[in-house]
């Protein structure tokens, strides 16, 4: 562990997330269509919640919700005790596409949100070689890609691009760490190698964080709480809280306890997408 | 690719230009070609270098009304592409008129930039300007069209500006786009320079080549030829370099990435 990245603040207690029968519709009159039913949600400051669901669900609307990118058609989003627009919030984004961009090596890539956040943004020019770059190397470190931050994000495979992807989102130590299916596109084993890398991450640096994912195992793994969703229009069918020790390790991924929970879920999913069809068997 | 197999490629492209003007100069001769209809390369160059004195300030003149129009035509032609790129509306309405206008044969408006401004340099400036802005425009709205929506949603989360993105994201990625169309303009401008000079100017490779070939000096028109596709070559090669340098992420160029 390094200085130049110190924890955040401790939790100042209250809802770092708070939404109230938010409700989302695109579009407007009879093409209208509902992609969230009210919902009411609370996050903790500092819990790691996965939001797991069918597809179309309303996952990445809950994040769009939650990052101030749309406003709820109706209800409240609270973030942070405040209404979420993009000028005030401290909030890390990473998707499933790494979206490096091609011109800047991975550790130029990772100081990106330094060039655009205030108050970094106007200490970029003075910082970038000394302690920007400092903090952008200990991330780099933390997930495994000492050496590669002079290289060019081509000459890294998918899996080095995802760990960057996440080193960017952390770099301006947001106090909300917004990912939506980051492993998405990685095969199982590079997945099961991040999914170790963003604990760390979390654990070290235990920011809020709210995960969008497929993969049940993945919500185990990580999260202190997971959120079923119904099939679209969503709504939140079920909350229940993880309670593994940590660190977590894939082997806990086949415990009695750990299988159970996923299989209740799995149960809750199927039955969301309105279905007994064969996957319940 | 070795060292050796490139140096050979580069040999060969040398081997076959020179050949392709050997070959013309047998051919006329074998042919027995008249120099009033097609003159040798030989007869070209000998022009070319025994009225150089007289031609310099005409290559200077065209090459300095090009790089006017040419560089009007980059400032126009990425302002307008940025604010198509950036803007619906503008996408909307600058479009449909971008390309009507471009659709105009350049020839036509000549005459009325001549009737506006007068005989000279200004409507050459202005014709191998508007000639050469509308590829400019085309690419560089294309590349901005082009930047990843889950990049700008992570940009917009911490609180980026629509400057910020264009000037972090949008303007760089656009770079290869733009080379690529400053390549094409640079010619283009060229053709509007010459356009606008054998219709009204004294001045200018256009309006020496137009004089020479109503005194039948065919060899003269062809070194006008000769300096134009020289100055066209030259500066496409310019752009290369630049491009290589600056763009080098674009084709994962390896010594771009050592360097």
């Amino acid at each position: 562990m390094t200085d130049a990245l110190m924890p955040l603040s401790p939790a100042r207690g209250g809802a770092a997330i708070d939404l109230s029968q938010a409700a989302v519709i695109f579009g407007r009159g009879a093409k209208a269509t509902r992609a969230l039913q009210p919902t009411t949600l609370r996050i903790n400051d500092g819990e790691f919640v996965a939001l797991v669901g069918p597809s179309g669900c309303g996952k990445s609307t809950i994040l769009k919700l939650v990052s101030g990118l749309i406003a709820p058609s109706g209800g409240v989003v609270v973030v942070g005790g405040r209404e979420p627009s993009a000028k005030a919030a401290r909030i890390g984004m990473a998707f499933q596409n790494p979206t490096m961009l091609p011109w800047l090596t991975v550790e130029q890539n990772v100081m990106l949100p330094l060039k655009i956040v205030r108050p970094f943004r106007s200490e970029y020019r003075a910082k970038r070689k000394t302690e920007f770059r400092d903090r952008a190397h200990a991330l780099l470190d933390q997930v495994g890609l000492k050496g590669f931050a002079a290289k060019y994000p081509w000459q890294l495979s998918g899996g080095m691009l995802q760990r960057a992807n996440l080193c960017r989102a952390l770099i301006h130590e947001p106090r909300l760490l917004l990912l939506d299916e980051p492993f998405g596109a990685l095969d199982q084993f590079t997945r099961e190698e991040l999914w170790g890398v963003l604990q760390d991450l979390w654990l070290l640096h235990r920011p809020t964080v709210l995960l969008v994912t497929h993969d049940l195992k993945e919500a185990g793994y990580l999260a202190s709480r997971i959120c079923v969703m119904s099939a679209r229009p969503g709504r939140i069918l079920d909350d229940s809280p993880v309670e593994f020790p940590r660190p977590r390790t894939v082997a806990m991924t086949f415990e009695p306890d750990f299988v159970a929970l996923n299989q209740r879920l799995r149960a809750r999913i199927v039955e969301a997408r309105g279905g007994s069809e064969e996957l319940a068997r | 690719m070795t060292d050796f197999a490139a140096v050979r490629r580069k040999l060969w492209a040398v081997v076959l230009i020179v050949g392709f003007f050997a070959l013309w100069e047998v051919l006329c001769l074998a042919l027995g070609v008249s120099d009033l209809v097609l003159p040798r390369p030989s007869q070209v160059f000998a022009t070319l270098f025994e009225r150089l004195p007289i031609l310099w300030p005409h290559i200077l003149q065209t090459l300095m009304t090009t790089m006017i129009g040419f560089v009007g035509g980059v400032v126009i032609g990425v302002a307008i592409g940025a604010l198509i790129g950036v803007s619906k509306v503008a996408y909307d309405t600058a479009y449909p008129l971008l390309i009507g206008f471009s659709s105009i044969p350049k020839v036509a408006v000549v005459p009325i930039f001549v009737l506006w401004f007068g005989s000279g340099t200004v409507p050459a400036v202005l014709t191998s300007l508007i000639i050469c802005f509308f590829p400019i425009v085309v690419n560089v709205a294309t590349g901005l069209a082009t930047t990843e929506p889950e990049l700008e949603d992570v940009l917009k989360a911490l609180g980026a500006s629509k400057f910020d993105i264009l000037w972090n994201v949008g303007l760089p990625r656009v770079m290869p786009f733009f080379f690529a169309a400053l390549k094409v303009s640079i010619t283009y401008a060229f053709v509007g320079t010459v356009l606008a000079e054998t219709v009204a100017s004294n001045r200018g490779v256009g309006n020496v080549m137009m004089s020479a070939s109503s005194n039948f000096d065919v060899p003269l028109v062809f070194a006008g030829l000769f300096i134009l596709a020289a100055l066209g070559v030259a500066l496409y090669v310019a752009f290369s370099l630049i491009e290589r340098r600056v763009t080098g992420w674009a084709t994962r160029r390896d010594d771009f990435a050592a360097a």
